[in-house]
C-alpha cells in the first residue's frame, strides 16, 4: 500500500496529466519549508535552528463539487497546506492553480473557515457576515445585501440570533455564523481547519448534519481538515490521508463511495463502511504510533 | 425569625438564616463599611479631644461640619482666594478636560500608527520610554518658561504626563491584535484601510480605552499638584487653606478630590465593560 500512494503522491505524471484535467484546484509538487533561524542574533543567544521542512512534493487534484477531507496525524502539515491554498502562507516549491490560474495570496474565490470561529467580538451574528458581504461585494444595493444576509441566517438556522454578539453564542452557534460568513461571499472553494474541533461530541455530531444537509444544496467544492474518522466518512467524497511530518505526503486518498445524502444513522450499513473505516483506522495509528515513538527516542 | 418563633424545627432554622438579608455578601460588606467608618470617625473625634494627634489637629465634627458648608456653598466668588469650592472644581475640571482631550486626540492616532507598523513601534519605543517615567512636575518649569501663563502651562503639563498610558496601551493593543481576525479580513480581500477601521481599531478598543483610563487618572492626580503652583483650582484651594492654617478645609477638599477621582474611574470602567463584548480587558 504504502508503495502505491508514493506513486500517488509524487509521481510527476499525476501532476502534468491533470494538465488537461477537469480539476479546478491543482495542488503541484507542492513543498513548504520553515526558514530557520541563523542570523547574528539568534546565533549569539544560541537559539538557531535549522530549516523545518513540514511538507514535502504533495501533489493534488480537486474537481469542482466535490467534499474533500484531509486527515492525518497531529502536526504533519494539514493546517499549513490548508493556509497555503487559502493564500495566507506562502508556497516554497511548486503551484497551487485554482481554474488554472496560480494562487497570488488570499481572496474571496476561497472561503475560510476557521478552527476558533474567528468572529468578530464586537459585531453582532449579522454584522460579521454583513463585513463579509460588504467587503467583498461592496457594489451590492442594501437591499440585496440584506436579503443576502438573511439568506445565509436561514441556511445555517440562526434566525433569532442575529442580534446576539458572539459571546452570548454557543460553540456550536459560533461555528454556524462561521460557516454563514464563509458561505455568504459565494466562494468557489470552501476551507474549513477542523471546524468541529472546538465542540463537544453531540454539537459536533449536530454540526456535521448540518454540514451534510447544506453541501447537499449548494454541492460546493470543500476542503476540509478533521481529526475524525466518522466525520470525514460522513461528509466527504474523498479523503486524504497524510503521511507524519517532517516532509509530510500525501500517503493515499480513499475514495468514498456511499450515496447522497447520507446520515449517520444509516451511513455503517454501507458494506464498504466498515472497511474504509478499518483502513483509515489502521492508517492513522501506524502514523501516529511512528510519531510517538519518534519522540521518545 | 428563628428567635421569635422557638417551636420551628432546625432544618428550617437553617433555612431562614440563609434568607436572612444580613447574610446577603453585599450588605455585610456594606455593615463593615460603615462600622469601620463609624470607628474611624469616633477614634479621631476622641483622638483629637484629647489631643493625640498633632497640635492643632482638627476633629471629626469640625471637619464634617465644614465638608456641610462647603458643599451646601459651592458657588461664590468673593476673589481668588476666597472662591467657593464647586468654583475651583470646575476650573480643575476644564484644564483637566483640555489636557487630556488634546492628549489623547495625539496619542490614540499615533499610537494606532505606531502599532500598525513594526518599524515604527521599534523606532518611536526608545522616545516613549525615555519620557514616560519623568515626573510631571519636571515639565513645569519648561511650561511656565514656553507659555508664561499658568492656564496654558497647567494645560501644557496634563497633555504631557497623560499622553503616555494611551499611547501606549493603543501601539500595544493594535500591534497584538489577534491575528485571526487579520486572516479573516486577509481571505475577504478587504483593503488595508478597512482593515484597519474595521477590524484592527475596533479589536484593539478595550485596550484603548484602558490606556484612556489610566490616563484620565494620572491627569487627576497631576492637576492638584501642578495647581499648587499656578493660582485657582483645588490644588491652588488645598495651598491657600494651608497658609491659612485651616487643617478642615484641606481635608474636605482631599474628600472632594478623591470623590471625582473616584467618580471619573468609574466611568471609564463602564466604558470599558462597555466595549469588552466578553473579551478580558
Ligand atoms: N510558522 C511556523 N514556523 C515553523 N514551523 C511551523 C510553523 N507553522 C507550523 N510549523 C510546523 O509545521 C508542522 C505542521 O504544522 P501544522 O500546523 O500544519 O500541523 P497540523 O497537521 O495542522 O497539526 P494539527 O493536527 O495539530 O492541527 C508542525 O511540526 C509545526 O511545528
Ligand atoms: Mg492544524
Amino acid at each position: 500500500m504504502s508503495i502505491a500512494s508514493v506513486n500517488y503522491s509524487s509521481n510527476g505524471t499525476v501532476s502534468s496529466e491533470s494538465e488537461f484535467s477537469s480539476a479546478q484546484l491543482s495542488i503541484r509538487n507542492v513543498t513548504k519549508v520553515f526558514a530557520g533561524k541563523r542570523d547574528l542574533f539568534s546565533k549569539l543567544s544560541g537559539k538557531t535552528s535549522r530549516d523545518f521542512i513540514a511538507i514535502e512534493d504533495i501533489s493534488l487534484d480537486i474537481e469542482p463539487n466535490t467534499f474533500v477531507s484531509i486527515i492525518g496525524p497531529s502536526g504533519c502539515g494539514k493546517s499549513t497546506l490548508l493556509n497555503m491554498v487559502a493564500g495566507l502562507s506562502d508556497v516554497t516549491r511548486g503551484e497551487i492553480l485554482l481554474n488554472g490560474l496560480p494562487i497570488q495570496g488570499p481572496g474571496p474565490d476561497r472561503g475560510m473557515v476557521f478552527q476558533n470561529y474567528a468572529l468578530m467580538p464586537w459585531m453582532t451574528v449579522e454584522e460579521n457576515i454583513r463585513f463579509a458581504v460588504e467587503t467583498v461585494y461592496p457594489n451590492l444595493s442594501p437591499k440585496q445585501r440584506t436579503r443576502n444576509i438573511k439568506e445565509q441566517i436561514q441556511l445555517v438556522g440562526l434566525e433569532g440570533a442575529e442580534k446576539k454578539h458572539p459571546h452570548e453564542l454557543s460553540g456550536g452557534m459560533r461555528q454556524r455564523v462561521g460557516i454563514a460568513r464563509a458561505l455568504a461571499i459565494n466562494p468557489q472553494i470552501l476551507l474549513m481547519d477542523e471546524p468541529f474541533g472546538a465542540l463537544d461530541a453531540l454539537t459536533r455530531g449536530f454540526l456535521q448534519s448540518e454540514v451534510e444537509r447544506i453541501w447537499e444544496q449548494q454541492r460546493k467544492t470543500v476542503i476540509m481538515i478533521t481529526h475524525s474518522i466518522e466525520e470525514a466518512l460522513l461528509l466527504s467524497d474523498r479523503i486524504v490521508m497524510m503521511t507524519r511530518g517532517p516532509a509530510a505526503r500525501v500517503d493515499e486518498i480513499l475514495e468514498v463511495p456511499f450515496p447522497r445524502p447520507r446520515n449517520r444513522e444509516t451511513i455503517d450499513q454501507h458494506p464498504a463502511y466498515h472497511d474504509l473505516k478499518a483502513e483509515m483506522e489502521r492508517h492513522l495509528f501506524r502514523e501516529t504510533r511512528a510519531v510517538e515513538e519518534s519522540r521518545i527516542r | 425569625m428563628a428567635v421569635s418563633q422557638p417551636t420551628l424545627n432546625k432544618t428550617s432554622t437553617k433555612i431562614s438564616n440563609s434568607n436572612a438579608p444580613w447574610l446577603n455578601e453585599n450588605i455585610q460588606a456594606l455593615g463593615l463599611f460603615l462600622i469601620s467608618l463609624l470607628l474611624f470617625l469616633l477614634f479621631w473625634e476622641i483622638g483629637a479631644n484629647l489631643k493625640l494627634f498633632a497640635k492643632g489637629m482638627p476633629n471629626a465634627s469640625t471637619t464634617l461640619k465644614e465638608l456641610w458648608w462647603w458643599s451646601t456653598h459651592p458657588f461664590f466668588d468673593n476673589g481668588p482666594n476666597d472662591l467657593g469650592i464647586g468654583w475651583n472644581l470646575l476650573i480643575s475640571l476644564r484644564r483637566v478636560t483640555i489636557g487630556y482631550f488634546l492628549a489623547s486626540i495625539i496619542a490614540v492616532p499615533l499610537g494606532i500608527l505606531i502599532g500598525i507598523s513594526p518599524i515604527a513601534y521599534r523606532a518611536f519605543n526608545p522616545y516613549v520610554q525615555l519620557l514616560k517615567p519623568v515626573s510631571p512636575l519636571a515639565w513645569l518649569p519648561l511650561g511656565l518658561y514656553i507659555f508664561r501663563d499658568s492656564e496654558q502651562t497647567g494645560i501644557f503639563i496634563i497633555l504631557i504626563s497623560s499622553i503616555w498610558p494611551t499611547l501606549i496601551n493603543t501601539a500595544f493593543g493594535v500591534a497584538n491584535v489577534n491575528p485571526e481576525y487579520l486572516d479573516v479580513s486577509k481571505t475577504l480581500g478587504a483593503s488595508r484601510l478597512r482593515t484597519i477601521f474595521k477590524v484592527i481599531i475596533p479589536a484593539a478598543l478595550p485596550n484603548i480605552v484602558s490606556g484612556l483610563r489610566i490616563s484620565m487618572g494620572i491627569s487627576w492626580l497631576v492637576i492638584v499638584a501642578a495647581e499648587m503652583l499656578l493660582g485657582t483650582g483645588l490644588g491652588y484651594f488645598i495651598w491657600n487653606e494651608w497658609n491659612n492654617l485651616y487643617i478642615p478645609n484641606i481635608l474636605v477638599a482631599i474628600f472632594i478630590i478623591g470623590l471625582v477621582g473616584l467618580i471619573l474611574d468609574n466611568i471609564f470602567g463602564a466604558l470599558e465593560k462597555f466595549v469588552a463584548f466578553g473579551r478580558k480587558a
